[in-house]
């Protein structure tokens, strides 16, 4: 029971279903799937946002880098995890 | 208003029950004895106008349910209105009633996602539980449309005594149907599933071998469907934390516009309900005197008082608490800590192959 190796070049997205939202009263940004809720800290606010089904998970690793001036294997450390295991619980994509 | 110093939760889900109206008669509906009219149902515009207040307190999502919800004939209306209020909205229905034409309408509606409800992974029993002919058929029908529309399904199994040797089956089928998600709920004994109690209720073995299936099957399904399991609280050590605290996170909306802290509330002796008829949502939640009856800790009795869980289960069921101890106040009966655990015990002993009281 572990997340699977996520490729660099798969284009993650949220599926129909799954809606990133704000909502004041709740603290901030969350993630609304099916009788679920999750709270998105800041860290997964900027990754779950690029992921559009647009950019590849290394386009995104690259621009997390750029824009926060940080270490880029740390980046990839975090992108993939949190990505791989939203995607085992169906709430991303791996187009 | 509870007199320690919690600060109030921002509610999270909204249940709007849009009308008690249903084609099947399941014998373990969560719907009340005495059923709401039709005439007695709020209107779209009222509904719209809770979905914006709900969605101002905090609401995220709003779970669809009835009933049949597609019952209503303005149920498009209702689901646009939802989308308008920010709202992630939840269909749970029985499939009959819910055409292909008119699923493609809800979902450019803006329509999240879809629950049905399956009786059982065996036709005939499932339509015999159902009390309608031919409603297994539908819901595979309906299932396809929705996972052809790209709408995330869910399908929801209530488990009990003439299914419960067939839980793998039903994951499977819920596999082969396109499901994201599967519900396994052991029937809660309120409501008509308290009437026909003895009917429903499997053997403590039963029950601890679908456990164990359910926890087996999660790891050999995992990343293709996510299962998640009501316990059956008869054989349990500890309560559930009903509604994960009353009056902490969610509303329940009965067709007739009343407000509950949970859909068995109603069945609490004393408690004093307002309506979205006379009173804002907001208001309600902060004010009313249902809300207020038990939210914190401080209405507690023992052995809640002193437990270290207080903060974690509530006490359990207030409704179970009522109908089992006579007690509203009382710890639940099902708490092996609660002196009145060993009635628990014996009730669960009460099976009967009896023929159903169907809901009606």
């Amino acid at each position: 029971m572990q997340a699977g190796t996520i490729a660099s070049s798969a284009r993650p997205r949220l599926p129909r279903g799954v809606r990133l939202v704000h909502n004041e009263a709740q603290g901030g940004w969350v993630l609304l799937a099916p009788e679920r809720v999750f709270k998105a800290d800041a860290i997964a606010h900027e990754i779950l946002k690029r992921c559009t089904g647009e950019a590849t998970v290394e386009e995104i690793v690259d621009d997390l880098a750029k824009a926060f001036n940080a270490p880029r294997q740390r980046i990839h450390d975090d992108v993939t995890k949190l990505i791989g295991g939203l995607a085992d619980k169906k709430l991303l994509e791996l187009a | 208003m509870s007199a320690d110093n919690t600060p109030l939760n921002a509610p999270l889900g909204l249940l709007a029950e849009l009308t008690h109206r249903c084609p099947l008669g399941c014998p373990y509906c969560s719907n009340p004895l005495a059923l709401d009219q039709r005439s007695d149902e709020l209107d779209t515009a009222s509904w719209a106008r809770v979905f914006r207040e709900a969605a101002g307190l905090g609401v995220l999502q709003v779970h669809l349910s009835g009933g049949e919800p597609a019952a209503r004939r303005d149920l498009e209306d209702i689901v646009k209105a939802a989308r308008d209020a920010g709202l992630y909205s939840n269909l749970i229905t029985s499939a009959v009633g819910v055409t292909a034409e008119r699923l493609s309408v809800l979902s450019d509606a803006g329509l999240d996602h879809v629950q049905i409800s399956i009786q059982d992974s065996e036709p005939q029993s499932a339509d015999h539980i159902a009390g309608y002919k031919g409603a297994f058929a539908r819901k595979n029908a309906l299932a396809a449309e929705v996972v052809k529309l790209g709408l995330p399904l869910t399908v929801n199994v209530v488990v009990h005594r003439a299914n419960i040797g067939r839980v793998e089956a039903m994951v499977d089928l819920a596999l082969a149907l396109g499901a994201g998600r599967v519900e396994i709920a052991h029937v809660q004994y309120y409501g008509w599933a308290l009437k026909n109690r003895a009917a429903l209720m499997p053997s403590r073995e039963q029950v601890e071998r679908a456990v164990g299936q359910v926890e087996a099957l999660r790891a050999k399904h995992y990343g293709r469907i996510v299962i998640d399991a009501v316990v059956p609280d008869y054989y349990a050590r500890f309560p559930k934390p009903c509604v994960g605290g009353w009056g902490r996170r969610s509303l329940n909306v009965t067709p007739a516009g009343k407000v509950l802290p949970c859909h068995a509330a109603e069945v609490i002796p004393g408690l004093e309900f307002w309506n979205v008829r006379q009173h804002s949502l907001g208001d309600i939640w902060r004010a009313s005197p249902a809300f207020n009856a038990f939210r914190g800790t401080d209405w507690m009795r023992q052995p809640c008082k002193s437990c270290a869980l207080k903060e974690k289960d509530f006490g359990g069921c207030r409704c179970q608490a009522f109908l089992l101890a006579g007690d509203a106040r009382a710890a639940d009966p099902v708490c092996h800590l609660s002196p009145h655990r060993a009635l628990v015990a014996e009730l669960a002993a009460v099976r009967e192959d009896a023929a159903y009281d169907y809901r009606k």
